[in-house]
């Protein structure tokens, strides 16, 4: 017995591995929570469940965009049982090199879950690869959906959707995007991304080793049901828009249809256009590149980005500017002298009704120097200065030389010269008149967005005002375009000088060079332009500005043709075309439509 | 008077050790079922296709079992501790030519549709055969004779499982030193195997040629500071050369001698992080599990990561993963401190004992359940190899239940009667 005390040797032993044991579970289950995290990350499996992108219908209720039903391949490493991987490879048409490097990239993300394969499959492939998908162990189909389009029209205002981007994934701060999610990237589906989104769900299942599934999580506590985006009702009329996109057809140009009293655009053609299908789906990538690099620039959006000089349509700015200012009355008569400036048709001595008619160069030459010299100041150099800040004003009151603000991305402003212009270029004091009278005529620096164009015609229409031009008249159930759209905006010329003009454009289409755009039964409105184009050694734009019928006015339009020559023939052929079809639903001059589709305005 | 001694014997009994042994033993059942529940089939503990169920079974069988050592005369089981041991000894054997391999070892029996494990009964057997030969030899630790009979008692059955495969629960014989300490053994030897224990960690951690350096410097200074006893500088000039020689062999050993899976274990232990997947995966995910229990764990049945699958073994080897898991900090602790009770109740027990036989083997009990309890929770938490030995009465599995239940029971048996013993 004399080893007794070893006993307590013994004991504490015991108690000593216990006591590390217990600081040790102490440490692993209370301190860190390293554990329940990784604990969670082997058991639940996120499932996201993809709220259906809104729908885009035409202002009659047809149907433009939806979605359609793709197929994502996704691929578990760990289950992956190929007896013949040639034949797999042959099955989704790949390639070997292109299998191993997937595989491999599919195990570098992991083993156990699941990642994608190949990316959207199409229904129809879908089809012919569904009866094999059971010889290949380790490979699923999860559906998700992309955007289809029911008309091959309209695709420069629709945008496109894509995969998000890591840059935007950076800068969304609220997370609301994941790796592989879509999102609007132009036109439509980029303004109204939030509507149109939807909101995702998410549904946490609890997986054993193996990855079967074993039960929803906490009974589904943390699930959340997706919800469907916002359909949007379009303003365009998209009937009007495949015509006019037939017309446009092997031109350049574009075509603004405007319902002058709301602001809704009508149509909205960028020519040379693309069918949006070829912006969804598996070959998205590869049509981009061939789009993007196709010298007709189909993917730029000529109405809201290709700013020019607005040319002669711009007198009717000028003469509204000039009877506000009371620099001249409707009766106001000028010499046609040719001197300074030239002009073209047999006419010498015009009212203002017959000036706006013929379009004479040397009038509005004088009504622009009226406007700028009125002798508020001693000094020329100062007074024009004075006065051509004023026109601006008035100018820009049109909407003119700033973004109006449509619900597309990528507006450009075009451009009001302003004092600060030609003090840059001249030097101070060192510009009059003289120095910038092109401005007159609509040509020099001013430079205008056919968007802007259409809205000159629709403010024209409505005698003194518009509503910013938009594309969507009605968000979700709330049935209401954005509040921006609902708004009228005031020109700083009174109502009443307006119906001189509008006479005068009605003279246009009657008796002057708008003739092409001169309906039997309806009071057409316009005013040609010709955009000079000799200092680059091309053909003239042919610009045309309409709207009709002249009282109480349905549409407005503005089209613009480059390399087509005068106003008088492409654009103002297409106008009168456009308004026909629109206010009546069919064509009645087969002539003047022969005219269009066959002639040819690329020169 | 059969009624007189059976009521004198429930009287006698260590009721506080017997109350301890069900309550590990249910606990144990309700985890058993908590590992084999499935969420999605609301099944219950009863139901005999599951684990729960048969494990039941095994309980009331262990029972019987406890019935039958309590009326047997408690002089038997000293007088028959070598007919026990010589009978086990031949089983084993018997395994070794007859047994059917599972997972890698064949140390199992089958008759039928039941399976047992004879190297889980050779621990109480070797218990009373050490017991046996301790008590009757006195004086044995200055024999070198007598010594080497005492290793050969633990050292057949433990060679013989190391040949059926199953390295685990030979390793349960090693414990036996912690009896041969109380019992008088020289603690320097006790000292030295802790000591190569120790440096044999070391070598995994810190390059060969350091620690070669390490003890030769030491030895020189020792040396150094008596010069003049020659005997001292033989006894350091053998020491640091068997120090060098086990770190040196150590290489070898972990290269050479150890099976690949073995090998992986001990590298799990240095780094689990180093192969998650691979050989980290069982000591990964058993932490994973456990500490994802937080303070008062997931609740019962409440559970993933065990029940999923993620964890190995988690009915037998890793039954404490369920337990961290559903219970927490505190479930564990629980646990913990009703295991050290036990064994601080069984050295209690072992003392008071007057003959030597049954001290010597209550001690054997204590060590062997400590042994079972230190290395089973230790992999749990990584902090010990993986060695595959279930956890006293709590893993699932009939042979293990029965044989924790003789060698416990034997004991409360001799400590009943233990007045009737006349002091040697």
């Amino acid at each position: 017995m004399i080893h007794k005390n070893r006993k307590f040797v013994i004991r504490l032993t015991f108690i000593l591995i216990a006591a590390i044991y217990l600081i040790k579970l102490f440490v692993i289950q209370v301190l860190s929570e390293d554990y329940q995290a990784k604990a969670n990350s082997n058991i639940i499996d996120r499932e996201i469940r993809y709220p259906f992108r809104g729908l885009i219908y035409d202002r009659n209720g047809k149907l433009i965009v939806y979605n359609a039903p793709v197929y994502n391949l996704e691929v578990i490493p760990k289950d992956v049982q190929l007896k013949d991987t040639l034949a797999f490879c042959e099955v989704f048409d790949i390639t070997r090199e292109e299998f191993d490097e997937k595989i491999a990239k599919a195990k570098q993300y992991s083993y156990v879950k699941p990642s994608v394969f190949i990316k959207q499959i199409s229904n129809v492939a879908f089809a012919s690869v569904q009866d094999y998908l059971v010889d290949f162990p380790g490979f699923r189909i999860q559906a998700r959906t992309n955007r289809a389009y029911t008309y091959r029209n309209l695709s420069n205002a629709l945008g496109y959707i894509g995969e998000v981007s890591p840059y935007q994934l950076e800068r969304d701060t609220a997370n609301f995007y994941r790796q592989g999610d879509y999102i609007g990237i132009l036109g439509i589906e980029s303004k109204y991304e939030s509507q149109l989104r939807g909101k995702r769900g998410v549904k946490y299942k609890m997986v054993n080793v193996r990855g079967v599934e074993k039960g929803s999580y906490k009974n589904g506590a943390y699930d959340t049901l997706s919800v469907a985006g916002e359909n949007l009702v379009s303003t365009i009329d998209i009937t009007l828009q495949e015509y006019a996109e037939t017309l446009m057809t092997g031109k350049r140009g574009s075509v603004v249809a405007i319902e002058p009293k709301t602001g809704e655009i009508l149509t909205f053609v960028s020519a040379p256009f693309y069918d949006p299908n070829l912006l969804t789906g598996r070959n998205y990538g590869k049509n981009y590149s061939q789009l993007a690099a196709d010298t007709t620039k189909p993917l730029f959006n000529r109405p809201l980005m290709g700013a020019f000089p607005p040319g002669s349509i711009f007198k009717i700015v000028q003469a509204l500017i000039g009877l506000e200012e009371g620099i001249i009355t409707p009766q106001t008569r000028f010499h046609c002298d040719r001197g300074i400036i030239d002009c073209h048709g047999p006419h010498t001595y015009q009212d203002l009704r017959g000036a706006i008619e013929v379009s004479c160069n040397p009038y509005f030459w004088n009504v622009y120097r009226r406007l700028l010299n009125q002798n508020v100041s001693e000094n020329t150099f100062v007074d024009t200065e004075i006065g051509l800040e004023k026109w601006r004003e008035y100018v820009m009151s049109f909407g003119l030389g700033r973004p109006l603000g449509i619900d597309l991305p990528h507006e450009r402003a075009g451009y009001v010269p302003g004092p600060s212009l030609y003090d840059k270029i001249y030097g101070d004091n060192h510009w009059k008149f003289s120095t910038i009278y092109s401005n007159a005529i609509g040509r020099g620096e001013l430079q205008i967005v056919p968007l802007q164009m259409a809205n000159l015609a629709a403010i024209i229409a409505n005698r003194g005002y518009y509503i910013t031009p938009h594309l969507i008249k009605s968000i979700g159930e709330d049935g209401q375009p954005l509040v921006r759209y609902r708004e009228k905006n005031y020109t700083k010329i009174s109502p009443e000088h307006f119906e001189i003009a509008v006479e005068a454009m009605s003279d246009v289409i009657k008796r002057g060079t708008g003739m092409r755009a001169n309906l039997p039964d309806i009071e057409v409105c316009g005013k040609t332009g010709t955009v000079d184009n000799e200092d680059r050694g091309e053909e003239d734009h042919s610009v045309f500005i309409a709207f009709a019928p002249k009282d109480d006015p349905k549409i407005a339009v503005a089209v613009y043709v480059e390399n087509a020559g005068q106003g008088a023939r492409a654009a103002a052929g297409i106008s009168g075309l456009m308004i026909e079809r629109y206010l009546k639903g069919c064509t009645e001059r087969p002539h003047m439509e022969e005219y269009i589709l066959n002639g040819d305005f690329i020169y | 008077m059969i009624v007189r001694e059976s009521n004198q014997l429930v009287n006698r009994l260590d009721w506080g050790t017997i109350i301890l042994y069900f309550l590990l033993v249910s606990l144990g059942w309700l985890n058993i079922f908590a590992v084999v529940y499935d969420l999605q089939a609301d099944q219950s503990i009863f139901d005999f296709s599951l684990r729960s169920g048969k494990q039941l079974i095994w309980i009331i069988a262990a029972g019987l079992l406890i019935t039958t050592i309590m009326l047997v005369d408690f002089r038997f089981y000293s007088s028959f501790a070598y007919f026990f041991y010589g009978s086990i000894i031949i089983i084993l054997i018997l395994v070794l030519l007859f047994g059917r391999e599972v997972a890698g070892s064949k140390s199992w029996f089958t008759i039928g549709s039941f399976q047992m494990q004879p190297s889980e009964f050779a621990k109480f057997a070797t218990a009373l055969a050490v017991a046996k030969y301790l008590s009757t030899n006195n004086r044995v630790f200055y024999s070198l004779r007598s010594q080497l009979t005492l290793f050969a008692i633990i050292g057949l059955p433990a060679i013989l499982i190391i040949l059926q495969g199953d390295t685990g629960t030979a390793m349960v014989y090693a414990a036996f030193v912690l009896v041969f300490y109380r019992e008088g053994f020289s603690p320097l030897l006790l000292g030295i195997g802790i000591a190569a224990v120790i440096l044999f960690v070391l070598t995994l951690f810190i390059s060969q040629v350091y620690l070669i350096i390490a003890v030769v410097v030491t030895a020189f200074l020792l040396i150094g500071l008596n010069t003049k006893k020659t005997k001292r500088i033989v006894t350091i000039a053998v020491t640091s050369f068997a120090v060098i020689s086990l770190v040196v062999s150590v290489d070898f050993l972990v290269t050479d001698v150890l099976k690949p899976h073995q090998q992986n274990r001990i590298k799990a232990l240095i780094n689990p992080d180093g192969d998650p997947l691979g050989y980290g995966w069982n000591v990964t995910q058993s932490k994973i599990a456990i500490g994802s229990g937080g303070m008062w764990g997931k609740g019962f049945l409440e559970g993933t990561q065990t029940k999923f699958d993620f964890v190995p073994e988690q009915s037998t080897d890793f039954i404490f993963c369920t337990i961290g898991e559903e219970h927490g900090w505190i479930g564990s602790s629980v646990l913990i401190i009703l295991f050290v009770w036990l064994l601080y109740r069984v050295t209690i027990i072992a003392e008071r004992q007057k003959s030597s036989f049954a001290r010597i083997y209550g001690y054997s009990v204590a060590a062997i359940l400590f042994f079972h309890f230190a290395v089973n929770i230790g992999m749990t938490i990584g902090l010990f190899p993986v060695i595959g030995i279930p956890l006293p009465f709590f893993s699932y599995g009939g042979s293990s239940l029965w044989a924790f239940t003789i060698l416990l029971f034997i004991l409360l048996k001799l400590d009943a009667h233990r007045l009737q013993v006349l002091t040697r």
